[in-house]
């Protein structure tokens, strides 16, 4: 409770989207702590992915606002290179640049976003691919790699450039079970090292392992949140609870 | 007992790649052989068996006549291969920009935007042999202070105007092929929309239609012979010439031969690259 004083990391207050005339989001309202882990579940087209989107500006929103240590998102002095430089996205199907080697995608945002020199760009990323087990693959084209493999080369695309916040969007979805773990794990990884991280996910364990509070997000709001412990196994919600019976019964609890 | 027998039958080596007989290799290609010369033999037989062809012949096949031309033609051709070269760089670049002046979504560019529209639309919508009479005569008769004056220059302007409407379609089929995931993921990486298009969207989408690109060089290699008709002295001008004096046609054999050792090259060249593009797809799925 002592976090109430603080700013939050991100703020979204009263965010409303449309898809045309389709209401996607309704008045959400979210504060993301530093170093804290939030985990965003719900049915498909409830919204989730969606609202990871509105918080690096990919998709504009119509009502609300979002604020990054206090600054609104929108506001003058927050351009979308700034907000991105500052905010990470990993997506399910991993949009490496199929052109480029594993060691072009990483270095790209540095080299061309961030001024690094080429030198220092590929010496970073070639530490980072060492901790993430993929230094034999910096020379490999992305269509080389397992889809486990592609997924943890977008996390250090991602994370060489240093984000404040880092983005999943439903990261190991598109994985083949015996892949996902390697990928869970890096996740808990970032965790402990104090990134801060908003997660869009369907596995409810890793969820409970890995989030300091779960929001469960049905019609474009958020109907229920709370720490996991409590939310998977206590939900207050009739909805709640059906979608989470849903997930028992499709066996990913 | 039972474990002994499944070890036994795992270190079986398994059989090596079937190699087909003899017999299954010469046959297709024997068939091939038989079956084309055939065919080449009825052609023959059938043309010459005309009546005129004894004519036909002397008039478009003289040998006398091939040699006498050919220094004219090949001289002439030799310009075809320069104006192709020169017309292919600034298709190149000239397409690329429209593609991506008609891919802007910004409001302030709608001016450029439709302006490109506007552009492919009228350039596609006239002949290319009227626009090189238009612009190869019309320029020139203008006198404009600065400019060159020759018909060459503005007919090779027609031909690079006409061009890069067509190859601009080309380049745009090619990039919206490109997903959009991909433009997401360069966005969120933090990249300018310039940058993205150069970095992320252009080199895929010339990656999608490089075989279509190549196909409209070939194309353009011959069409280079348009230009004769605002008098360049490219080949087909030259064994025109060579006609109007002589009154023998072999001068356009003579032609029709150099165009055909050009564009057969870099027609193979685009088959190839096109079925390994192909094969890169292919092993992408697998």
């Amino acid at each position: 409770m002592t976090q109430e004083t603080t700013i939050p990391k991100i703020s979204i207050q009263n965010l409303t989207k449309y898809f045309g005339a389709k209401l996607i989001l309704h008045s959400v309202n979210l504060d993301v702590q530093l170093h804290e882990v939030v985990c965003l579940i719900g049915a498909s087209g409830s919204g989730k992915s969606t609202l990871l989107r509105c918080i690096n500006r990919l998709f504009p929103f119509d009502y609300g606002r979002i604020l990054l240590d206090g600054v609104d998102i929108e506001g003058e002095e927050m351009t979308d290179n700034k907000l991105r430089k500052r905010i990470g996205i990993v997506f399910q199907s991993y949009n490496l640049f199929p052109h480029m080697t594993v060691l072009n995608n990483i270095t790209l945002a540095p080299r061309k976003v961030h001024g690094i020199s080429r030198q220092e760009a590929e010496m970073q990323a070639r530490d980072m691919l060492g901790l993430f087990g993929l230094q034999d693959h910096a020379e490999s084209y992305p269509d080389r790699l397992s889809g486990g493999q592609q997924q943890r080369v977008a996390i250090v695309r991602a994370m060489v450039t240093n984000p404040d916040v880092l983005l999943l969007d439903e990261v190991t979805a598109a994985l083949d079970p015996e892949l996902i773990g390697g990928v869970l794990n890096i996740i808990r990884d970032l965790k402990n090292k104090g990134m801060t991280m908003v997660i869009v996910t369907h596995e409810m364990g890793f969820a409970r392992d890995v989030a300091d509070r779960v929001c469960f997000l049905d019609e474009g709001r958020i109907l229920e949140e709370g720490s996991p412990a409590r939310l998977l196994t206590r939900p207050e919600h009739l909805r709640t609870r059906q979608f989470l019976q849903r997930i028992i019964e499709a066996g990913r609890l | 007992m039972e474990s002994i027998d499944i070890q036994s039958s795992d270190m079986n080596e398994p059989p090596p790649p079937k190699v087909p007989t003899q017999r299954e290799r010469i046959i297709p290609a024997l068939v091939s052989v038989v079956s084309t010369g055939i065919f080449l033999v009825l052609a023959v037989w059938f043309v010459s068996s005309s009546e005129q062809w004894p004519a036909v012949q002397k008039q478009f096949f003289s040998w006398e006549a091939m040699k006498e031309s050919f220094p004219d033609v090949a001289r002439g051709f030799w310009l075809n291969l320069k104006l192709f070269f020169i017309a292919e760089i600034f298709i190149t670049i000239f397409s690329l920009l429209l593609a991506v002046v008609r891919s802007l979504k910004s409001p302030i560019a709608t001016p450029i935007r439709f302006a490109a529209i506007l552009f492919v639309d009228a350039v596609r919508g006239v002949p290319a042999l009227l626009l090189i009479l238009l612009l190869g005569f019309g320029i020139p008769a203008l006198k404009l202070p600065g400019f060159p004056s020759s018909a060459m220059f503005w007919g090779t302007v027609a031909l690079v105007v006409s061009y890069s409407a067509y190859t601009s379609e080309v380049y745009r089929a090619g990039m919206e092929a490109v997903h959009n995931s991909q433009q997401a993921a360069a966005r969120a990486l933090g990249l300018s929309y310039w940058q993205t298009l150069r970095y992320a969207i252009i080199p895929q989408a010339v990656r999608n239609v490089l075989p279509a690109l190549l196909n409209g060089a070939v194309s353009l290699q011959k069409d280079v012979a348009l230009l004769s008709v605002i008098g360049v002295r490219e080949a087909v001008r030259a064994s025109q010439i060579y006609t109007a004096r002589t009154f023998n046609y072999s001068s356009l054999i003579v032609a029709a031969i150099l165009f055909l050792l050009a564009s057969v090259p870099l027609a193979r060249f685009t088959d190839r690259i096109a079925q390994r593009d192909q094969e890169r797809r292919l092993q992408r799925t697998r």
